[in-house]
């Protein structure tokens, strides 16, 4: 017996052919004469066929249907044609697949590119027309749970959101304060480098100061917040829907925005300040240092510096946008949560999506508030 | 170690502990699977029905004995020897665990191509032939998971599992979750794929109907070992009180009395 390798013969048998297959005839040998025995079956167009498997001494699904592809791979065959020489085992066999020939389709079906692309296109903005709309009536339903909230004390989960000011607020304060400490010290870096050429050094102070206080301090902790928090919302809720649990929710009589969503935003509208405030100091001192390192500017002179000619609205900037970055990201984070459906990788999708989306809003409400405190002169 | 010394064991636990942290689920387990059988587990819930399964397929490590599949022992094996005999045997997990991200048609193909590396055409006609023996319509192939019936994605699972024509299949409660009609077809199926394709089966299974028309043998689970292994009428017959409880409840009386055995069903009427 060689049992290495499947084989196959052909020949002529009283005007028929005969295709006399030897040997393992499984599906990891069989890979090597597929594309010969497709060849075969082209050519035997319309000719009846004998095929003898005397000799097959391993047979698996896979060779049994590869035996029956070429018994019927023609309309032109006879009832003549026929497989021979099976023993009893490799005979069930071949009759157990016969039943099973029929092909499958793999993938769906795809369309022309070009057509696809402007299908795409067109969900696209469909898609982004109705996204907003209802991004803007969750903002609405939590407004409204909140407010209820807010008349009725009792509805607030206080547990679940000092748990989520923990987890979102307080253990991200190192990162937080590592990412300002180290934005605060480049900004220096580079303001003295250039003010140097004019200088004008001590300016740097100013340069340090209203950056981290208006704009740094802030926007650093809200992108922080939005990859580290939002994303952990949207998976975490998205599970739940997964798994049913939110429908389990509504049916319990619970409201899953009062339950999941509201301790979430508050929490976060909470501590994005705190956060924020965290992060501009840690940035002063960072700017503070390279100043006193690199170009002799005192820690007393910076603070005295500081405060003759920084206005203190430039610290209130920072922080009156603190809670709407914070509404911002939370709401994006659950909305996209809620929208899970169906499998691992639509949660994958929606917490992507829930990101960029955050980031996307953080940045735009961030140049809202530049105009407006511009015109307001504040 | 059966009463006919000829039978072959595909798989021998010897002397099984599985815990996780200081909670003991099996000790001192034994059972043998012998070669081309039905063996169905069965046990109350919570008895570890599912993790003797996980610990036989190399996903849970036992914390002492020996488990051998087609006589070798699997946690010992180097990680070559352990995926070759990962491709001896076809899963089929409760859910279907079909993976989302792929058609059924591309889940079927995805251990054919990691590990026959067969020319695409022939990897297809794999996976339309396994997709139309597990009784599923041939247009299900270019489905997604999330687009299946809980029967289908079960139907998927089998397909996937068998692959690769494993020698040795297991099932974690293929019926349940299925209508009486979809449980009735899917127990003929594996009877029939058992005969075609010799296949030796380890179902875990709370089914009693699936135990009556599918199993050789039952192995039942109870105070953290197998308490009684053979065939109902043995099982029966060692008289432990979970057992009459089984098989003697009104389900049990049900399932057995369509097919009535000769030797039991004069004591089945009289419980």
């Amino acid at each position: 017996m060689q049992a290495a390798a499947a084989k196959f013969e052909v020949g002529l048998e009283g005007g028929m052919l005969k295709l006399i297959a030897r040997g393992d005839w499984r599906a990891r040998n069989i890979g090597l004469i597929d594309t010969a025995l497709r060849d075969f079956e082209d050519d035997s167009t319309g000719r009846d066929i004998i095929i003898d498997v005397k000799a097959v001494d391993k047979l698996d699904t896979t060779g049994a249907m590869v035996l029956q592809r070429v018994l019927h791979s023609s309309a032109g065959r006879s009832d003549k044609s026929r497989i021979v020489g099976a023993s009893p085992i490799h005979d069930a066999l071949l009759k157990q697949v016969e039943a099973h020939l029929a092909p499958c389709s793999v993938a769906p079906t795809r369309m022309n590119a070009f057509i696809l692309m402007l299908e795409r296109l067109g969900q696209g903005v469909i898609n982004a027309y109705f996204a907003s709309l209802q991004i803007l009536s969750f903002v609405g339903l939590t407004l409204t749970t909140a407010s209820r909230a807010l008349i009725n004390p009792s509805r607030m989960r206080f547990t679940s959101i000092f748990a989520h000011m923990e987890e979102a607020g307080l253990n991200a304060v190192p990162i937080i304060g590592l990412m300002s400490f180290l934005i605060g010290a480049v900004i220096a870096f580079m303001g003295a480098k250039i003010l140097r050429q004019f200088g004008a050094e001590v300016f740097v102070v100013e340069m340090v100061a209203i950056g981290v206080l208006r704009e740094l301090g802030v926007l650093l902790a809200a992108i922080l917040i939005a990859g580290r928090s939002g994303s952990a919302f949207t998976a975490q809720i998205g599970s739940m829907k997964l798994r049913e649990e939110i429908d389990a929710m509504r049916v319990l009589g619970l409201d899953p925005i009062e339950v999941l969503v509201l301790p979430r935003a508050i929490a976060l509208v909470l501590m994005m300040p705190v956060l924020a405030f965290i992060s501009a100091m840690i940035g002063l001192v960072g700017g503070g240092l390279v100043a006193w390192q690199s170009m002799d500017i005192s820690p007393a002179l910076f603070l005295t510096r500081m405060q003759e000619s920084i206005a203190m609205s430039n610290f209130w900037v920072g922080l009156i946008k603190a809670p709407f970055f914070a509404f911002a990201v939370a709401i994006v984070g659950c909305y996209q949560g809620m929208e899970v459906e169906g499998s691992a990788e639509s949660l994958g999708l929606r917490t992507t999506l829930s990101v960029v989306q955050s980031l996307f809003l953080v940045i735009v409400l961030d140049a809202f508030f530049a105009m407006f405190f511009l015109e307001i002169d504040f | 170690m059966a009463a006919n010394g000829a039978t072959k064991n595909i798989i021998e636990v010897r002397g099984l502990k599985t815990q996780f942290g200081d909670f003991v689920v099996h000790e001192n387990l034994d059972l043998d699977v012998h070669e081309g059988e039905i063996l169905g587990v069965v046990g109350g819930s919570g008895t570890g029905k599912s993790v003797l399964m996980r610990s036989i397929i190399g996903l849970k490590p036992p914390s002492a004995g020996k488990i051998t599949v087609f006589g070798e022992e699997f946690y010992e094996a180097s990680e070559r020897e352990q995926r070759e005999i990962e491709q001896r045997w076809g899963v089929l997990f409760q859910g279907g665990a079909l993976f989302s991200s792929l058609t059924v048609a591309q889940n079927i193909m995805a251990p054919i191509n990691e590990h026959l590396h067969l020319p695409e055409a022939l990897a297809r006609d794999i996976a339309a032939l396994k997709i139309s023996m597990s009784g599923l319509p041939p247009e299900a192939g270019s489905k997604y998971p999330s687009e299946l019936s809980g029967g289908m994605s079960k139907r998927a699972g089998l397909a996937r599992a068998l692959a690769l024509d494993p020698e040795l299949l297991f099932l974690d409660e293929p019926t349940a979750g299925l209508d009486p009609i979809g449980a009735t077809k899917f127990d003929d199926l594996i009877v029939s794929l058992k005969k075609s394709l010799g296949l030796t089966v380890f179902m875990v299974t709370h089914d009693l109907d699936t135990l009556h028309s599918t199993c050789d043998r039952v192995a039942v689970l109870a105070e953290k070992r197998v308490i009684a292994c053979g065939t109902i009428e043995e099982v029966r017959r060692t008289g432990h009180p979970w057992i009459e409880e089984y098989f003697g409840g009104p389900r049990g009386r049900a399932a057995l009395g369509e097919r009535p055995a000769p030797k039991t069903s004069a004591r089945g009427e009289a419980l």
